[in-house]
């Protein structure tokens, strides 16, 4: 190792380290712009540079590597003359406004400035003016003038992000930050270049002119969108929450979050928020007292019970519900005496009774992610539906060499090296899997299970299973549409197998915020699942922060049920067309930022948070609802004071791992093939439905600058020009969609467009939108025809 | 024709006429004599090395860093790929003599290239000619086919079994280009932008791969070291500057043009084969290789011998052998500012230091050319070149720095006689009588 001196520190550096990283280890500030530890170097910004002794002229600190012997001064005069020089360059042709900047209190620019600046400019000539421009409804690009031209964007683009949608066009003076010939940044993590954005240039479009930094409160929370469990920071005022911004925590979610977790607050301040408790009278909805509503409610679901029974009740909490908000709320049900509670809505297929159900679960530390060999996903539009895995795959990818395998639905592209990527129709992806099995057991020449006597590898699952095999770290992941698809559970068989013949570990990427947390709440059925409260219709359900019409597997059966029961309680934040329609008793509840709560991550990281803001209007956290609802039917074990009470009481503080991490996972599971969902679907359409990352839940929905984005953009029918002429379409002309089930049928008209990414056969419907809600199964047949 | 005139001419020796380009004309002149002979006489790569290194061939694009040295670095047991560049993007304003032996030699490029490749090893070759001049690169194109159809470049050349693929490739006028790892940047189809070294082209080079960049002249007197012997090459040259060189005089003389003298030829005897200051004026200023070259006063000028070591002993650099010479009716000022646009326009923008400062510099010249200097300017010029200089990934900022600082060093009282006066030191109607842009359009 290296020795070098920093200032007088002598220090070990580690080797290959530069100078900036040591200086950085050893607590000595160099000041820089367009240095950034999760970036490559560039060396253009010039703010480093330091006085090396013996080198003739300053060093950049960013981009020197330190070696043994070296002497280095940061702030000797010729240090700080050089960057006293920079630093003047740099001011010339900035417009120094800072007074009316979105950045100013929190730019480095100003702050560096404060340091290296001289007090008054020498420049006399005119200053640069660089023309605004539109990146869409996020970023917002009014002042390039204030661009000091550190790249960070852009290269953060070329390196974390996969794509490069940002560049640096031009030369000299005339150099800008541009997009691609105009075009919008699309990126799911486009959010980060304005945490990256030194200066004022890359500002908040939703955030722009809307406080100042220094009057912001910043509060720790957790992110619900996605089962990483990003780490956030809230800034709020007058208890309104203002923005969001990562919180670094280099094990789950490094220094980046989506675009979904930092936009989506929008959505707490939606016109659409339940402030008050309403119940139905005389078919009106009437806004009532706390409790008049909770009286209705538990009086309500006591005479179901005196009546009916108990097992006429069903209740279904959102996967981004909180641990002990899904702990209570099948506390009171199981307390009422009904089995009938589960918090997967998307949910097609489960598992038998009796079959060993610890919480599925990522399977590993997410951290672990980069250092994989080999990465089999199975049924996930990965980059949407978990941007940040798919970020530290793409740097697998890219830096450690993993091998990333994609067996999807559709040939989005995932901006990062593929190993193999195999897109099927849904009814072929249990057979795809199953080809990779039968290939691994004839490469290792072990019995080949049975059920697969039938099935026929090919060149692609040949490869796959060889890259499961070589030695190293391999995993095998089941992605959202792999745990919604009709057979999840011959899925998870398949998966099992061939984690058992390639000694790949198998995981769960997890289709929600909290789906581990669920696992562990105990909110999981005894009696009717997710699907079947539905299509063996209820005559009472109780909703948790769910939208049922866009939220669930089958809207058309879930519908149906709710309109045929006699009681329908919903506890939410926010009110939809639809409650209105079918609410009898809605509960206006807090969402994340307005109550303390804990959510468990895939890795299961056990993450609690506390409220941010006090809750808006009458709102009022679920889990004390839930609480004062158990209270009101009599029913023991509902005198829980904190919610940290509750949490204690599902996962007790000794059972953690290392204090932080939920025991009790497992993603064992041991059922027979079952040959009869190898077999795929002829003669039919087929429905591929994806969950657009901006419509996944109620908060997102909500969220008006996301919603303007392209991911947002209302749903068509995507099929392939083979799939086109089939059905007798031309892309751009109206379609007529329709899906049948136990319910009825139901249709949607969407404009069908040209999609070569589809597999043959299949119409690509968004679900989760209220164009597409009175369709049916996310996978099911549908038919196709034009208007 | 490619030289207007010569002493003792190797590289341009007997281009006359207008099919000097032409393989078999190359032939009848010795050409591929050198390469033959590496396969006849079981040349070792290190034999090619030495002999080059005994030449002292010192690195004719500016910075006159020894060739032979240079290729040494090359990591020659490294598998897999490895690059040699040939530098044609000449963009140094003053320099066109890769031009004119493009066009009237380019076999001895390309022999030179293949001697090259052969003794570092290198498995592939690009020669990056500028895009302005679109029929160099059409006639490199025709004269690569003509050597490859010959059996000199692509596999198994001469049917020995060293194989070089040779590849033409052509920029768009951007000057950085001519910078080695930009032009790197811009064969990988990237923006041409410069890269922080180390590391060095040499280990991390072309995609990645050992690299070498040689400029057009230097890899055309390869082939003569070789056939006619390092020691006599250097010879023809001066201890430490070996061989003879081409020089671009340009400005105001009476035949400007290329000239091919022995290195050391004194400077007074380049001007006389130039013809002699226009209209037999005063000389008062050369700027002696290239324009980011510092200018020297004429007394001081006509002292120097054509050399590296001669012209850096007058405080200036060979550089490129641009020679731009200037007489009694040139404003100073206006030549400067003139010089500071180009390095303004040509910055790539990528450090701040340069970016900025290019522009800064030329605002102030600018403005005191036009009658609106304050007299802090020339100190702000001074501390800012002080600024840009040794502060950046490249060369670029030092070289518009360079023409800064030599102009104010030299001939500050013309610039202080701007400010003060707001008109300039020499009188309009003479430097009117100087220029025939001035005649032209009077």
């Amino acid at each position: 190792m290296p020795e070098i001196e920093i200032d007088g520190q002598l220090v070990q550096a580690p080797e290959g380290a530069t100078i900036m990283e040591v200086a950085e280890q050893l607590g000595v500030y160099i000041p820089h712009f367009c240095y950034h530890k999760k970036l490559s170097i560039a060396a253009n910004c010039r703010m480093c540079l330091v006085q090396v002794e013996k080198a003739a002229k300053p060093v950049p600190a960013c981009a020197t590597p330190a070696t043994n012997g070296m002497k280095v001064f940061t702030h000797s005069s010729l240090a700080v003359k050089a960057q006293q020089g920079v630093m003047e360059f740099l001011l010339i042709n900035h417009p120094l406004d800072c007074p009316i900047c979105d950045q100013g209190g929190e730019c480095q620019l100003q702050d560096l400035a404060v340091g290296y600046g001289a007090g008054a400019s020498h420049y006399q000539e005119e200053k640069r003016v660089v023309f605004h421009k539109d990146a869409g409804s996020l970023i917002s690009m009014q002042e390039m003038s204030r661009c000091i031209h550190c790249t960070r964007c852009v290269r953060f683009g070329q390196e974390i992000a996969g794509v490069m949608e940002f560049g640096m066009a031009n030369r000299t003076m005339h150099s800008e930050i541009v997009t691609f010939l105009g075009r919008s940044v699309d990126s799911e993590l486009s959010g980060n270049m304005i945490d990256l954005c030194p200066v004022g240039a890359l500002t908040s479009k939703p955030f722009r002119f809307a406080a100042r930094s220094w009057e912001l409160s910043r509060l720790p929370s957790i992110s619900l969108h996605d089962s990483v469990g990003a780490n956030l920071t809230v800034q709020a005022r007058n208890h309104r929450v203002m923005r969001v911004l990562p919180r670094e925590n280099e094990a789950v979610n490094e220094c980046w979050i989506s675009d979904r977790d930092r936009f989506s607050y929008e959505g707490l301040n939606s016109p659409e928020r339940l402030t008050k408790p309403m119940i139905r009278v005389d078919g009106q909805l009437r806004e009532v007292e706390w409790s008049v509503a909770l009286d209705y409610a538990a009086h309500g679901l006591r005479d179901i019970v005196a009546r009916h029974g108990a097992d006429e009740i069903a209740a279904l909490a959102a996967p981004w519900s909180t641990l002990e908000e899904m702990h209570l709320l099948q506390k009171v049900v199981r307390g009422l005496g009904s089995g009938n509670v589960d918090f997967r809505p998307r949910r097609y297929d489960y598992a038998p009774s009796g079959v060993p159900a610890g919480a599925r679960w990522l399977g590993m530390r997410i951290a672990e992610l980069n250092e994989l060999d080999t990465a089999l996903v199975v049924g996930s539009f990965v980059r949407k539906d978990i941007p940040l895995f798919a970020q530290r795959l793409r740097q697998a990818a890219k830096h450690n060499g993993t091998r990333v395998t994609l067996i999807s639905l559709g040939n989005d592209d995932p901006l990062m090296a593929m190993h193999e990527h195999v897109v099927v129709a849904p009814s072929e992806l249990p057979a795809a899997l199953a080809r990779v099995v039968k290939a691994a057991a004839l490469q290792c020449r072990v019995p080949v299970p049975a059920g697969l006597e039938a099935i026929v590898p090919d060149i692609p699952s040949e490869a796959i299973a060889t890259s499961l095999r070589v030695r190293g770290r391999s995993m095998i992941f089941l992605g959202r549409v792999a745990v919604q698809h009709p057979h999840a559970v011959q899925i998870h068989v398949l998966a099992q197998h061939l984690s058992d013949i390639t000694g790949a570990n198998l995981g769960f990427f997890g289709d929600s915020g909290n789906i581990v947390g669920g696992y562990l709440s105990g909110a999981l059925p005894s009696a009717r699942n997710a699907r079947t409260m539905f299509t063996d219709p209820r005559r009472a359900y109780v909703m948790l922060g769910i939208e049922p019409e866009l939220d669930c597997h089958n809207p058309q059966l879930t519908l149906a049920a709710l309109r045929q029961a006699d009681l329908r309680i919903v506890l939410s934040p926010f009110i939809s067309e639809a409650m209105r329609e079918y609410a009898d008793v809605l509960l206006p509840v807090a969402p994340f930022t307005e109550t303390s709560g804990t959510f468990v991550n895939a890795e299961g990281r056990v993450q609690s948070f506390k409220g941010v803001v006090r809750p808006l209007g009458e709102a009022r956290p679920a889990w004390k609802v839930l609480r004062v609802l158990g209270n009101l039917l009599n029913l023991d074990g509902f005198d829980q004071e904190s919610s940290e009470e509750v949490r204690d009481a599902v996962l007790p503080p000794e059972t953690l791992i290392d204090g932080e991490f939920a025991s009790g996972l497992d993603n064992g599971i041991k059922l027979p093939i079952d040959p009869a969902a190898l077999v795929s679907a002829k003669g039919v359409f087929e429905r591929v439905a994806d969950v657009p990352i901006y419509f996944s839940d109620p908060l997102v929905r909500r969220a008006p600058a996301l919603q303007k984005t392209r991911d947002a953009a209302p749903p068509t029918a995507r099929m392939s020009a083979r799939t086109l002429a089939e059905a007798g379409l031309v892309a751009g002309a109206p379609v007529r969609l329709r899906q049948e089930s136990i319910a009825g049928s139901g249709e949607a008209v969407l404009t069908a467009a040209l999609d070569d990414g589809v597999p043959d056969g299949c119409v690509r419907v968004s679900a989760a939108h209220p164009a597409t809600a009175a369709l049916g199964d996310m996978f099911g047949t549908i038919q196709v025809e034009p208007v | 024709m490619a030289v207007l005139g010569s002493i003792n001419p190797i590289l341009t020796a007997g281009l006359d006429g207008d099919r000097t380009w032409r393989l078999a004309d190359y032939v009848s002149r010795g050409g591929y004599k050198s390469l033959r002979r590496i396969f006849a006489d079981n040349l070792t790569p290190g034999d090619v090395i030495a002999e080059v290194k005994k030449s002292v061939l010192r690195g004719r694009g500016g910075a006159g860093f020894p060739t032979g040295l240079k290729w040494s670095f090359m990591p020659r047991a490294l598998p897999g790929e490895k690059y040699l560049i040939c530098n044609s993007d000449e963009g140094e304003p003053g320099t066109f003599k890769d031009r004119d032996l493009l066009s009237g030699n380019p076999h001895a490029v390309i022999e030179g290239m293949v001697i090259a490749a052969y003794a570092m090893g290198a498995t592939r070759g690009y020669n990056y000619i500028h895009g302005e001049i679109w029929s160099l690169y059409e006639r490199f194109e025709e004269a690569l086919a003509e050597a490859r159809a010959a059996g000199f470049v692509g596999q198994n050349i001469l049917g020995s079994d060293f194989s070089f693929e040779l590849f033409a490739h052509h920029g768009y006028g951007a000057y950085i280009c001519g910078e080695e790892t930009a032009l790197l940047e811009s064969i990988e189809g990237k923006k041409g932008q410069p890269r922080f070294k180390p590391p060095f082209p040499a280990s991390f080079g072309l995609y990645g791969q050992p690299t070498t960049i040689n400029n057009t002249e230097t890899l055309a007197s390869v082939p003569f070291i070789l056939s006619m012997g390092g020691d006599a090459f250097l010879e023809a040259g001066k201890a430490n500057n070996g061989g003879p060189k081409l020089f671009s005089v340009s400005g105001h003389v009476n035949r400007p043009g290329n000239y091919e003298v022995p290195m050391g030829t004194p400077f007074s005897t380049l001007l006389e084969m130039a013809g002699g200051v226009r209209g037999g004026r005063k000389l008062k200023a050369v700027i002696p290789g290239g324009s980011s070259a510092p200018v020297v006063p004429a007394d001081l000028m006509m002292e120097c011998t054509m050399d590296y070591d001669s012209i850096a002993k007058a405080g200036s650099m060979l550089g490129s052998g641009a020679v731009i010479v200037m007489d009694e009716t040139t404003c100073m000022v206006r030549a400067l500012e003139r010089l500071s646009y180009f390095y303004y326009e040509e910055s790539c923008g990528q450090c701040t230091p340069c970016r900025e400062g290019t522009g800064w510099l030329y605002k102030i010249i600018h403005r005191i050319e036009n009658g609106q200097g304050v007299p802090e300017d020339l100190e702000t010029l001074q501390r800012l070149t002080g600024n840009i200089m040794g502060r950046t990934i490249c060369a670029l900022g030092d070289a518009a720095s360079m023409p800064v600082q030599s102009f104010l060093k030299h001939f500050r009282d013309e610039f202080q006689y701007h400010i003060e006066h707001r008109q300039c030191l020499v009188p309009v109607d003479v430097q009117r009588a100087g220029s025939t842009f001035f005649t032209a359009s009077a």
